[in-house]
């Protein structure tokens, strides 16, 4: 006998695959699923974790399983609710380890959470979530763009119709192409299997080897008119479908040119201006009007526009920043992010050449400026950040490309105060070492000040990066009902008590993606076409390619690539590279087609108009 | 074309055959329980997995296109492993009690275990619990969640033909199963019991309430007298059931057997026909006039299922319904009124019973405006062709040595006009047949009005339209049958697409002749054609073929209701 042994266990390695298919699996979960069901999924899983050792873990989580399976079942009354309660509560308060306390949690959780549907088993017998199944990339994506069918046209080599096939629901396929945060790829069924299909990677070959795609033709003219304010990625996705629907469309946008944050405020290095036109240039060409350089609330007032347009969609961002709120930061060289990017975007550029620069945030605007801040020449760019580089809100992707471009990230430093020298300039920031703390109710973990000393880091520039907001002044002023400085709006993007209003994007549901600013004008766009008397639908005339009959083997996800780029100042070029043919082709070949298996098969597969 | 081997047989099939139809041309049946031909072709039940050489995994053949140069083979080791499994473990949540199933013998489910042997599972049984097959048994129509495969027929059925969506699943994961959309009760929805989700469950998950034992206590009651009428679509189907061509199963063999079972006096429905026409037509000529049908026209009021679905889903039209009651209700009435004074019985005793290929009848004859004013029904008990063979079946009569016997006195007349009432354009037809009359003084042709009838070549048509000349009065009239059909046609005459004087709509496709009461086969054919058929060539053979000649009906009015759309007639055969 050794007294020791190099350890090595077949079984569990097994066991550990089996786990890592269980959490890719969890991570693919699909929409629609019964809570109850999957609680007691969860109970029992973790019951056959339990040790054995305690009462509470050992026969508790049984005994609770069996009340899950009586609901289920629809053989408990009503008082059983109150059971589990009272059963998990004495779990997670007696358990001696997570492996028991953490279970009962999960379960309260449930119970409270989603006690409606507890109720509806026990008394009906039946689940009230379980009733929609959908594919779940489109069911995901805000636009409910047709993603298996244009990936499967890319498959077969027609670009063009991928991309028609997109603007049946998205009439920005190619900004998406290459700034889409990808919620469709969050549920993809493939994750079961090996990775996530690269969905957006798809579209960005597509649009890139798609020819000029013909305009749609517009149905018979209405003679209703619709002013839209704000011609960002919303307010042109609402014009671009009312004036299809035959109403006569008026944009109105206080800058220079169209496409608000997708021009103002997202570098060219990620979406380059040309690609950004081709979408615009599509949009306008169907007889969208436009009225540039005109703001709304001083060239005209939203009630001219109310009794000149039979209705009004407002869009209108959120251009205005948010303030840190420390000592010194109204010195001249402390500047907002949004501001920054958009006088780049309007051709100015701030030389940054030898220059320190401080940015503050974790989101992608804050990726963005510290990135673009690199190209305009700065020595030294610090991302500072409250929390850990996992809690930040950018992209994780947006995150390594910044640090591999040379950015430093500073986390668990909060911003203290601002230095500045007698001429009232920043000369440093300020920063108190924070500790990461207790999980809030949120689910993030929370921070507090940590016993270390201020730390000062030298700026030249310091770059505010913490959130945005809508100015919204000049509609509140007429009649315009806010809340914490958002429209109010319905679900259907209708601004009660208005008239003839309505809002989305941005100003209704606080700063967010340029895919969600697309599926509120597609809703604007239907619900003014109602509003107005009319039931357009939009479809598109593409034929979806079948499927290949059975599913190719596990593989690696392909994903795009960051450039390598030597001489970064003054570089704006476009900082990722595509997919090859080859690498497209592997990716569309993983598509799993559950628009044709599974539930799509049979119900929900494909929403053919809207 | 493509071209294909199936099981080393050379193949070659137009593109978009589906692998299990390219199969079965030549001869290859691949089995399976949830297709259903262009309605559910979505891979369900697996059972028609099949080897395509170069794929991974088993591919199903109902919802596969053939490509060219497929090497397909139908019985691999594998192929066959899976199938059987498959079916075992459909029938491990299958409550296998086949002899008291309504679907035992035309059960596809039944059939393929049979054929493939299974005598044993090894999965076991496991049924439902009780709260999740709760069903309200006094509803026409009964669902048995444990017969269930959730083959999903029913759902596509009402979905895609029939336009109601009534039928979903319910929940989710192990517990998924086929309930009322929307978590809904049969009863609080919109069900128009057409029954088609009846004709097209592979299973015994979906039948009619039996209403047999309530017929037979009244049969055996001496103090009652029981009365009943046979709907002109039961005779084209009753041969089915005994390998009788329509020719021997006549409606005078079925009266015959009525009688044998023990009921008092049997009827033919065509005379209700006759009548209904006489009233309708002249309620169409009479609102013409008015102008009721300047903006939408007047529509036929015989189906249930379409009354049903025309108050739910479009209730701004049901003002144009006719009002003349349906031929099962006109019969019952005139039953329990004339025929009960001219044979001096108490109506009380009476107890009316029809022969219907309908589940929605089952329910008419239960609403309040068909009731007496006593609150009694005119007809007490609605019972299926289905229903009708059984109560055969079980007194064991012989049917290749019953001889046909006419009607009863009274209202034993009925003619061709009447007869095709049991087919979609038939009403149509009879009531252009005396309108006509009505209108010129003298009869047309009796086939002058042919062109209503479903051409079996044309697939799809949405409704039939033609526009016929009565004595220079222009007649615009439009036939159309299944509720998805009817939808459109709604939908047309609303949005002011298209104008009609006179439509006649029927909820089951083909009309009555593929009613949901209709008998119920292995091969998933689609029969109302070719029952519809049966009908016209009785038509063509009777004496009479106008419903104005039926000479029961002339004596009716004479002797009581003095002229049709008469007050009398009004208050007994009309609904107010």
């Amino acid at each position: 006998m050794s007294r020791l042994t190099m350890e090595s266990n077949q079984i569990q390695k097994h066991l550990d695959e089996l786990y890592r298919n269980m959490s890719r699996r969890i991570y693919a979960s699909p929409p629609g699923t019964c809570p109850v069901d999957i609680s007691l999924s969860f109970l029992r899983m973790s019951h056959a974790q339990t040790c054995g050792k305690c009462t509470p873990c050992r026969v508790g989580l049984g005994r609770l399983a069996e009340m899950l399976e009586s609901v289920l079942d629809g053989e408990a009354d009503i008082t059983i609710i109150d059971k589990i309660e009272k059963t998990a509560q004495a779990i997670a308060s007696t358990a001696d380890c997570a492996i028991g306390t953490e279970t009962a949690k999960g379960i309260l959780l449930g119970i409270r959470g989603f006690r409606d549907d507890y109720i509806e088993h026990i008394t009906k017998g039946r689940c009230i979530c379980g009733l929609k199944q959908s594919v779940a990339c489109v069911d995901q994506c805000p636009a409910h763009v047709d993603i298996p069918g244009y990936i499967a046209l890319v498959k077969a080599g027609l670009y063009g119709d991928a991309v028609r096939l997109i603007r049946k629901d998205n009439p920005f396929p190619s900004v998406c192409a290459y700034v889409c945060e990808h919620p469709c790829e969050d549920r993809c069924r493939r994750s079961m299997m090996d990775d996530a299909v690269n969905i957006c990677g798809i579209k960005r070959y597509a649009v890139d080897h798609a020819s000029t795609t013909e305009i749609p033709v517009c149905a018979e003219k209405t003679k209703k008119k619709v002013a839209i304010v704000g011609g960002g990625p919303g307010g042109l996705t609402a014009a671009y479908y009312l004036t299809i629907m035959g109403h006569s469309v008026t944009v109105y946008e206080q800058r220079h040119k169209l496409g608000g944050m997708l021009r103002y405020g997202i570098p060219d290095y990620r979406l380059p201006q040309d690609i950004l036109d081709k979408d615009i240039n599509h949009i306008i060409e169907t007889g969208v009007n436009t009225k540039l350089d005109t703001t709304v609330g001083t060239d005209i007032t939203v009630d001219e526009l109310k009794q000149k347009y039979d209705a009004v969609y407002l869009s209108v961002g959120a251009h205005g920043d948010r303030k840190l709120g420390i000592e010194g930061e109204d010195a001249p060289n402390v500047v907002s992010a949004v501001e920054m990017l958009r006088s780049i975007g309007e051709g100015e550029k701030i030389d940054m050449h030898n220059k320190n620069v401080v940015v503050v945030g974790g989101g992608n605007v804050a990726m963005d400026a510290t990135r673009t801040c690199l190209r305009l020449g700065a020595k030294h760019v610090t991302c500072v950040y409250r929390r850990r580089v996992e809690d930040m809100t950018a992209l994780m992707e947006e995150i390594e490309e910044a640090k591999a471009e040379g950015v430093e990230i500073l986390p668990l430093f909060a911003p203290a105060r601002v230095e500045r020298n007698k001429k009232g300039i920043a000369t440093a920031l300020w920063a108190q070492p924070q500790i990461i703390s207790y999980i809030g109710s949120d689910g993030r973990a929370g921070i507090r000040k940590s016993d270390l000393d201020e730390v000062r880091i030298e700026a030249d520039y310091i770059i505010v990066a913490i959130g945005q907001q809508s100015l919204l002044r000049p509609f509140e002023d007429h009649g315009i009902t806010t809340k914490r400085g958002r429209i109010q709006a319905e679900n259907s993007s209708f601004v009660e008590g208005s008239g003839n209003v309505f809002a989305g994007g941005d100003a209704v549901s606080g700063p967010a993606t340029v895919i969600l600013a697309v599926a509120a004008g597609k809703v604007a766009a239907a619900n003014i076409d109602e509003f107005l008397g009319y039931n357009h639908r939009i479809s598109v005339d593409v034929e979806i390619p079948l499927p290949d009959l059975t599913t190719s083997p596990a593989c690696g996800r392909v994903n795009i690539k960051a450039k390598n780029i030597k001489n970064i100042e003054g570089n704006f070029e476009l900082a990722s590279i595509g997919m090859t043919d080859e690498e497209c082709a592997q990716e569309c070949s993983r598509c799993l087609r559950c628009d044709h298996f599974g539930y799509g098969g049979f119900k929900g597969g494909r929403l053919a108009e809207w | 074309m493509v071209n294909l081997t199936i099981n080393n047989k050379k193949v070659s099939v137009p593109e978009g055959t589906t692998i299990l139809n390219a199969a079965r041309s030549v001869g290859v049946h691949i089995p399976h329980l949830c297709y259903l031909k262009d309605i559910n072709e979505i891979g369900a039940c697996r059972l028609c997995c099949v080897d395509v050489e170069g794929e991974d995994n088993l591919v199903p053949a109902c919802n596969n296109h053939v490509r060219d140069g497929m090497v397909i083979y139908t019985n691999t080791a594998r192929a066959r492993a899976s199938r059987k499994m498959n079916l075992q473990l459909i029938l491990s949540e299958h409550d296998c009690k086949c002899a008291t199933c309504s679907r035992s013998g035309n059960c596809q489910l039944q059939k393929l275990a049979n054929d493939y042997g299974i005598i044993e599972n090894p999965y076991g049984e496991h049924l439902l619990p009780p709260k999740l097959t709760e069903w309200n048994s006094t509803f026409p129509l009964i669902r048995d969640a444990n017969k269930c495969i959730k083959c999903m027929r029913c759902i596509q059925i009402c979905e895609k033909v029939q336009t109601m969506n009534i039928w979903d699943l319910e929940s989710i994961g192990s517990r998924t199963r086929v309930g009322v959309s929307n978590n809904q009760k049969i009863e609080e929805s919109d069900c128009t019991l057409c029954g088609q989700c009846i004709t097209h469950c592979p299973v015994g998950a979906l039948r009619e309430r039996n209403d047999i034992d309530q017929v037979l206590r009244a049969v055996e009651d001496p103090d009652v007298i029981t009365a009943v009428q046979i709907a002109p679509a039961v005779r084209t189907a009753v041969g089915e059931a005994f390998g009788l061509p329509p020719s021997k199963a006549t409606v005078n063999v079925i009266a015959s057997m009525l009688k044998t079972i023990g009921f008092d006096y049997v009827f033919d429905t065509s005379y209700a026909a006759d009548l209904t026409i006489m009233e309708e037509g002249t309620e169409f000529l009479h609102r013409l006039k008015k102008g009721d049908m300047a903006k939408y026209p007047m529509f036929t009021s015989c189906c249930p299922g379409w009354v049903s679905f025309i108050n739910s889903q479009f209730p701004e039209l049901v003002g144009q319904l006719s009002t003349a009651k349906s031929p099962q209700q006109i019969f019952g009435a005139v039953l329990k009124t004339y025929f009960a004074k001219k044979l001096d019985i108490m109506p009380e005793r009476l107890c009316s019973v029809s022969i219907m290929p309908c589940v929605a009848k089952k329910a008419e004859c239960m609403r309040p405006e068909m009731c007496r004013e006593d609150g009694t029904p005119d007809v007490d008990y609605v019972l299926t062709t289905r229903e009708l063979l059984r109560l055969i079946k079980s007194e064991r009569i012989s049917t290749v040595r019953v001889e046909g016997v006419p009607f009863d006195e009274i209202m034993d007349d009925y003619t061709g006009a009447g007869v095709i009432f049991g087919t979609t354009g038939g009403v149509m037809e009879a009531a252009l047949r005396s309108a006509y009359y009505m209108v010129v003084g003298k009869n047309p042709e009796p086939d002058a009005f042919q062109e209503v009838r479903k051409n079996p070549n044309e697939k799809d048509v949405t409704w039939r339209e033609k526009t016929f000349n009565l004595a220079g009065t222009k007649i615009n009239i439009a036939v159309t049958s299944g509720l998805g059909n009817a939808r459109k046609l709604c939908e047309a005459i609303l949005a002011g697409e298209v104008k009609y004087d006179f439509v006649e709509v029927m909820a089951c496709p083909g009309g009555c002749a593929g009613g949901g009461g209709q008998p119920i086969h292995c091969d998933d054919v689609e029969r109302a054609d070719e029952r519809g058929r049966v009908l016209y060539d009785i038509d063509r053979n009777m004496p009479l073929r106008f419903c104005h000649e039926n000479k029961a009906i002339k004596k009716l009015y004479e002797e009581e209701l003095d002229k049709p759309f008469s007050e009398k007639a009004e208050q007994l055969l009309h609904v107010h």
